[in-house]
């Protein structure tokens, strides 16, 4: 499991990464939203993985930590999907606007040599 | 006093954050027939803020029992619930927001208000942002709030279109979406580690951590400051800061003069609540990176600043000196030199903001190229017919050239740091803290019981003239191209409402000047309170309902 998801953040990180120095705008928003997946990922790994265990405590019991999954990252990758989402469409219309005014899809506005 | 105001006195900490997202929400749908009706209440929300700061400056700065004031949101207990914090770090910057916020905005009014769609609806959004961010009390929400100043700063980075704006937004937004991800990254390994995003118990659970999770919750904080040195645009972090502010529309500039801050702002509270004095063996980490970082970014804007032709890129080189300034000082690991380095923060924070309105009133009316055309003709020495100039002589100076040269010449004083202005007493203040670190008065650098000056502490010294000379060179040159040498220029229409922000801005810095005492107190006040957090932790791990 820890594995399969330590390749898993390493391979998008790694794609996003690449993505994010080419010199395309398409390739660009592509490596941010990879990158945003690897991020999302990896803040979910850092509450550990206790496998079939609810976050939220059952009603009527103390609850002992150890049967239970840690509820906050889980709550902060939703935050951080939501505002990834919002700049990421955000970030499109900038894009769209940059094609409209330069003509290109370049990231500096043109073609270099 | 009406009945109702007591009541309302305790919930005065969220009013900063409550105030522009209400005003910003109400001016979405107004169209543009109801324009006025949009900026009077953007007007109101400014001077509301303006009020509420200085009130909270003055709850923080008093000589009470808890000078830290704890606002739980929900009621629940600190180490559950959402908790913002008002001390005299985050009143005072508070205070330099809500005065900036309002010159820009009646800068604004004139022209550039309708220059785009929803400028102050985004206004507002920029103002909750910078105040959340200095208000929160825990890192996640300070994630919160800089994705909602960046975004709001997104929007008015391109206020105002045209091909420079959406070039240098794209770059812009493109950095800061990386650095968001950084912030993300950094946040869940400290929380992996030390199970906790609060601040003040994350100050006091980092002593207890064993020795083997050191190394990941350092590189967790090290990978959090990355993400706010990219915005308080630490070399080579800040290489997009330039081209970003000089495009950006003059108010949208003036504001994120401040935006710079909130990067230093933050390592600042971080470094010392999470690696202050008691944090045991990670105690002072990264004050060396932090340090080295700040004279690099302090060298490059020097530079920046000596190389660039074009006014608005100078003012965004300046921003880049006033960071490297801080991010050195605060590095030197010194509360005297802290206590120099927030009343430079003020200070540059006034100054830059208005440069940036300045500038605009000095660059109206000239044709593009212009700059490039004058160092051309310097270049070759081919000058315009100096014959012509001479019929000129005596003919007085028009009155709105000499306002503007005088602010100009403020501008300059303040930026390069030389007397008789708060810059200077800024600069000495840093340098003071360096020379003799034991106090001002007991005991100099060669006194006896008096500790030597480091090699580090020299540096800084000769980084920070050196940098005040280089302003010195390039604000004189560009003051003598834009006020004196051009001929056939005419004068700039200046309307009273834009050359106002602009004098209450250089108006506040001479307030600084006159009243130093009692302003340079209240920054060792909280320098010393920086140095010394267990107040601040006790205060918000003991909050109860």
């Amino acid at each position: 499991m820890e594995l399969i998801l330590a390749l898993a953040i390493g391979i998008l990180g790694g794609s996003g990464v690449w993505l994010l120095m080419r010199p395309r705008t398409f390739q660009l928003i592509i490596g941010l939203s990879l990158l945003s997946y690897a991020v999302n990922l990896f803040i979910f790994s850092m509450g550990r993985f206790p496998v079939g265990a609810p976050p939220v405590l059952e009603p009527g019991t103390a609850g002992d930590p150890a049967h239970y999954a840690d509820p906050l990252p889980q709550s902060l990758v939703l935050t951080a999907i939501v505002i990834g989402f919002a700049t990421t469409a955000l970030f499109l219309v900038v894009m769209l606007a940059a094609r409209g005014l330069t003509g290109g899809d370049h990231v500096d506005g043109r073609r270099r040599g | 006093m009406p009945n109702w105001l007591p009541h309302l006195a305790p919930h005065l900490a969220i009013a900063p954050i409550l105030l522009p997202l209400l005003a910003g929400a109400l001016m979405i749908p107004l169209d543009d027939q109801r324009a006025r009706l949009r900026a009077g209440l953007g007007l109101l929300s400014a001077l509301g803020l303006v009020a509420i700061a200085a009130t909270l400056v003055a709850q923080a700065g008093g000589a009470g029992a808890a000078p830290v004031f704890v606002y739980r949101l929900g009621n629940w207990p600190a180490l559950f619930g959402i908790v913002l914090v008002v001390d005299r770090l985050a009143a005072l910057l508070l205070l330099l927001t809500a005065l900036l916020g309002l010159a820009a905005l009646v800068f604004s009014l004139v022209r550039w208000q309708r220059m785009g769609a929803h400028f102050h609806a985004l206004f507002q959004f920029q103002l909750m942002g910078l105040n959340g961010a200095f208000l929160t009390g825990d890192l996640f929400n300070l994630f919160v709030f800089f994705e909602v100043l960046l975004a709001a700063s997104y929007g008015l980075a391109l206020h105002g279109s045209g091909v420079a704006r959406v070039k240098a937004g794209l770059h812009y937004i493109a950095i800061n979406l990386a650095a968001s991800l950084l912030f993300l990254i950094g946040v869940s390994m400290i929380y992996g580690v030390a199970g906790t995003l609060n601040m003040a118990d994350l100050a006091a659970r980092i002593p207890t951590l064993p020795a083997a999770d050191r190394p990941l919750l350092e590189a967790g904080a090290a990978i959090l400051g990355m993400a706010f040195l990219a915005k308080a645009a630490m070399w080579p972090l800040g290489f997009w800061l330039t081209p970003a502010y000089a495009a950006a529309s003059p108010p949208a500039a003036a504001i994120f003069s401040m935006m710079s801050k909130v990067g230093f702002y933050a390592v600042l509270r971080l470094s010392l609540l999470l690696f202050g004095p008691m944090a045991g063996d990670s105690a002072g980490f990264g004050n060396t990176w932090l340090f080295i970082g700040g004279l690099a970014t302090l060298g490059f804007g020097a530079v920046s600043v000596l190389a660039t032709q074009d006014l608005a890129r100078l003012a965004g080189a300046s921003v880049l000196i006033s960071s490297g300034t801080l991010l050195a000082a605060a590095g030197a690991g010194q509360a005297a030199v802290t206590a120099g380095a927030l009343y430079y923060l003020a200070s540059s924070a006034l100054a830059i903001g208005a440069f940036f309105l300045l500038v605009e009133l000095l660059e109206r009316g000239r044709e593009l190229g212009a700059d490039v055309l004058a160092v051309t003709l310097e270049a070759f020495g081919d000058g315009p017919d100096e014959d012509e100039e001479e019929t000129e002589v005596g003919i007085g100076i028009p009155a709105t050239m000499a306002v503007l040269g005088a602010c100009f010449l403020c501008c300059a004083l303040l930026l390069a740091g030389l007397p008789p202005l708060s810059g200077f007493i800024a600069k000495f203040a840093m340098l003071d803290g360096i020379l003799n670190p034991a106090g001002l008065g007991r005991g100099g650098a060669g006194a006896a019981g008096g500790a030597a000056v480091t090699p580090a502490g020299w540096a800084l010294l000769a980084a920070l003239v050196l940098s005040g000379l280089a302003t010195v060179l390039a604000m004189t040159r560009a003051g003598i191209r834009s006020l004196w040498a051009e001929a056939g220029r005419g004068t700039p229409r200046v309307g009273v409402v834009e050359i106002a922000p602009v004098l209450l801005l250089l108006g506040l810095c001479l307030g600084m000047t006159a009243a130093a005492g009692p302003v340079l107190r209240y920054m060792q006040d909280t320098a010393t309170a920086l140095y010394q957090p267990q107040p601040y932790v006790r205060a918000v791990t003991g909050a109860r309902p």
